[in-house]
């Protein structure tokens, strides 16, 4: 059977460690004058896109590259999709054409459950980020980075900030780090957590000041000015004051604690010029090992026979 | 409806009446002529009899809402192709809502519908008028003119919308009235349930799909029937899904407001759980609820807080299912499997016997309706709308074998017991084995 990254619950310790493991290998590669391997040599991997998202994008095809795999971009903009095609008959275009992975960013939640299950394709199906839902990879790279800084995650306490209602970044990374063994807090106003949140396996406040006490990781997440309108908070100002990440804020973190953001970033709502330039964020980081997660993520769900990858059958 | 000539006498032999006695019964003339032993005495010689030994004789069902898509969206179903999916299901009578294309609010709509129905002549067909002009929810559609139409028309409702506004919705409590008619809410306050995609909780905070809280549906019933109470009005609550609900309608009746509801076969038996598959049968308006309050309103059927089991029949074409859940439509189809699945959320469980569902799925619906006609006790001299149910042989929902021009069932390979076999419009045999006799 076809394995496929969906969600980040798909993933079993054993899984994610096996990831970020393999990622570390592979940040090697990326420290050599020659940036590739030949492992995925004659596999086609499509980045199907139905969102504007270069950075994700180009991510995940300077991964698949390093593999030496050969890469299709399909973003819908400009094709056929925006003239009315389904998901359905371009799933099966793909698959007419041979794709061995697709990689599917979709403003749809469950978008990539849905091709993963349609029997449209055969490929593996790697979740690039969907509505509100998850974005696996994210919470994997989030994973490395932090491994990277405080040596382990198990135990750490992690504070993730900001709008949770419509953040598929959060919702992977509570489920990748609840498995990994994280404490972790959401802070955001009551408007901005979904109803239903306390049955998910973490923390939440609507006070940062409090939340920040012992924080290992401080991750702030996007807030669209828009939201303002539709009455999640008051004003720009009021939400910067109360749940925006400042100097003075992080002068009171522990010496060790990192400050992340998946980006882009909106300077001077969530979080102040100041603290992104700060040496405490590892936002550049985060860019960086993206390239080596998703490369250990097609790897492991392409390259071997048996996939190593656990999760969805 | 259409046939002139009168059926031939029929002598339906040991059916279990409403589950209990067992008895013969004679059909002349589209009417009980006899039951008990009187009924083989009194056969001619032409009788056609039918062994129904272990099978159990309900009133034909009446279906207070039933989407039949004619006219505009004939690639979904018609009025005949839905007839015989409600002929096949056991429905003797349905309720066809009016948010067709274009919109059934004016008499010539209604009566094109009727007529559409008397051809088909596979069951009563019952065009509901919408309430207010192409369901704008602005201004009143001309109530009057339908209910003096050819079609009679009783029930209006804008369902699939609601009417939101709250003077609209007191002036056509209070102008139906006049009509011995009956406003059919779709209770969804539409603020609240901008692009929802499913029942707020526990499941969309997972899935990320955009919530549809219960208190959106709970708050428009509160509203609704405070103002029937006030203007003495006549109320019917559409397809009830949550445990808020049937603790307000509770509470209205006690205090004496003249208010129906309605549960669909889905909301009794499924819950949000499965739409962790993001399959978009399962998409559906009001969405599938959680475990307690599929409890609730399954008690409130029982104790009769809800009056009747109404299928929103929802026929989809395949594109609009066969895609993402956020493009796919809403609804589901359900005249066919209405019987099986209300019997194995209610009867199955011992919350109703053969006799409740008999008046939650045909005395109570057609009382709202005000069919005549329909939804009669099995009494010597009633009109013999009636369908005989195999309550003993386990089958499996077979989507390739229904009536329905559509196919987007939830029931796929779910097991049943209860199967309507053969249903009788005044007398003449309508469907037998899964079959629609046309």
């Amino acid at each position: 059977m076809t394995r496929h990254l969906l969600s980040a619950a798909d993933l079993s310790l054993d899984d994610a460690t096996l990831i970020l493991d393999t990622a570390d290998e592979l940040a090697r590669v990326s420290d050599r004058p020659v940036k590739k391997l030949p492992t995925l040599r004659g596999r086609t991997v499509v980045n199907l896109f139905f969102e504007d998202s270069t950075r994700t994008r180009i991510s995940f095809e300077a991964a698949a590259k390093r593999l030496s795999a050969d890469v299709i971009n399909f973003s819908a903009k400009g094709s056929s999709v925006s003239k009315g095609e389904s998901l359905k008959d371009t799933a099966l275009t793909l698959e007419a054409m041979g794709a061995d992975a697709v990689v599917i960013r979709h403003p749809a939640s469950g978008a990539p459950h849905t091709l993963a299950h349609s029997g449209w394709i055969g490929g593996s199906i790697v979740n690039a980020g969907d509505g509100t839902h998850e974005h696996p990879t994210q919470a994997l790279l989030d994973a490395f980075t932090m491994r990277r800084h405080l040596s382990t995650i198990s135990g750490r306490k992690v504070v993730i900030v900001g709008d949770v209602l419509h953040s598929r970044v959060a919702r992977s990374n509570v489920l990748l780090l609840a498995t990994l063994g994280a404490e972790v807090t959401l802070v955001a106003p009551p408007t901005l957590l979904p109803v239903g949140v306390g049955q998910w396996p973490c923390e939440h406040s609507y006070d940062l000041d409090a939340s920040l006490v012992g924080a290992d990781v401080v991750m702030m997440l996007r807030v669209q000015r828009e939201r303002m309108n539709a009455a999640f908070f008051p004003s720009v100002r009021e939400y910067s004051r109360r749940y925006g990440l400042d100097a003075d804020r992080m002068s009171r973190l522990a010496d060790h604690a990192i400050v992340m953001h998946p980006g882009p970033m909106n300077r001077g709502l969530e979080i102040t010029a100041a603290v992104a330039d700060s040496d405490r964020a590892v936002i550049i980081e985060q860019v960086t090992n993206g390239v080596s997660v998703r490369m250990a993520v097609l790897y492991l769900l392409l390259g071997g026979s048996d996939s190593a990858l656990g999760g969805d059958q | 409806m259409t046939n002139t000539t009168s059926p031939a006498d029929v002598l339906i032999k040991g059916a279990s009446l409403l589950g209990a006695e067992v008895s013969d019964l004679l059909i002349v003339d589209g009417v009980i002529a006899a039951i008990g032993a009187d009924a083989a005495r009194a056969t001619g010689s032409d009788c056609q009899t039918v062994d129904a030994y272990g099978l159990v004789a309900l009133p034909g069902l009446v279906d207070l809402h039933t989407h039949l898509r004619e006219p505009g969206r004939e690639d979904a179903e018609t009025v005949a192709s839905g007839s015989a999916a409600a002929a096949v299901g056991g429905f003797t009578a349905v309720h066809a809502m009016a948010n067709t294309d274009p919109v059934a609010d004016t008499a010539g709509v209604v009566e094109q519908v009727w007529h559409l129905g008397r051809r088909a002549g596979l069951c009563d067909v019952h065009p509901v008028g919408a309430v207010t002009l192409g369901l704008g929810g602005t201004e009143l559609a001309e109530l009057g003119a339908m209910a003096e139409s050819a079609a009679r028309v009783r029930v209006f409702s804008d369902d699939g919308k609601c009417v939101s506004d709250a003077v609209l919705m007191r002036r056509a409590l209070e102008y139906v009235k006049a009509l011995d008619g009956v406003v059919a809410q779709h209770a969804q306050e539409p603020r609240l349930t901008e692009g929802a995609q499913m029942n707020e909780g526990a499941v969309s905070a997972v899935l990320g799909l955009r919530g549809w809280p219960a208190v959106a549906e709970e708050s428009i019933i509160a509203r609704d029937v405070l103002l029937a109470g006030h203007v003495g009005s006549r109320l019917h609550v559409c397809h009830v899904s949550t445990a808020g609900s049937v603790e307000i309608l509770r509470w209205a009746k006690g205090r004496g407001v003249d208010v129906t509801a309605e549960v669909t076969p889905h909301h009794l038996f499924l819950t949000d759980e499965h739409v962790r598959t993001y399959d978009p049968r399962f998409k559906v308006n009001p969405p599938l609820r959680t475990q307690e309050d599929v409890d609730a309103v399954r008690r409130g059927l029982a104790d009769g807080t809800i009056d009747a089991i109404a299928t929103d029949h929802a026929p989809h074409s395949i594109e609009d299912k066969d895609c993402e859940w956020a493009a796919a439509a809403m609804g589901m189809v359900g005249l066919e499997t209405a019987l099986g699945v209300a019997a194995a959320a209610m009867v199955d469980t011992g919350l109703l016997d053969w006799a409740g569902m008999a008046d939650r799925m045909s005395v109570r619906p057609a009382r709202i309706g005000r069919l005549d006609g329909q939804g009669r006790p099995l009494n010597v001299g009633e009109p013999a709308n009636l369908v005989l149910v195999d309550t003993g042989t386990r089958y499996s929902v077979d989507p390739q074998s229904m009536q329905s021009r559509s196919r987007n069932t939830p029931y796929a390979g779910v097991e049943l017991t209860a199967r309507p076999v053969a249903t009788y419009l005044r007398g003449r045999l309508t469907a037998s084995e899964g079959s629609a006799r046309r």
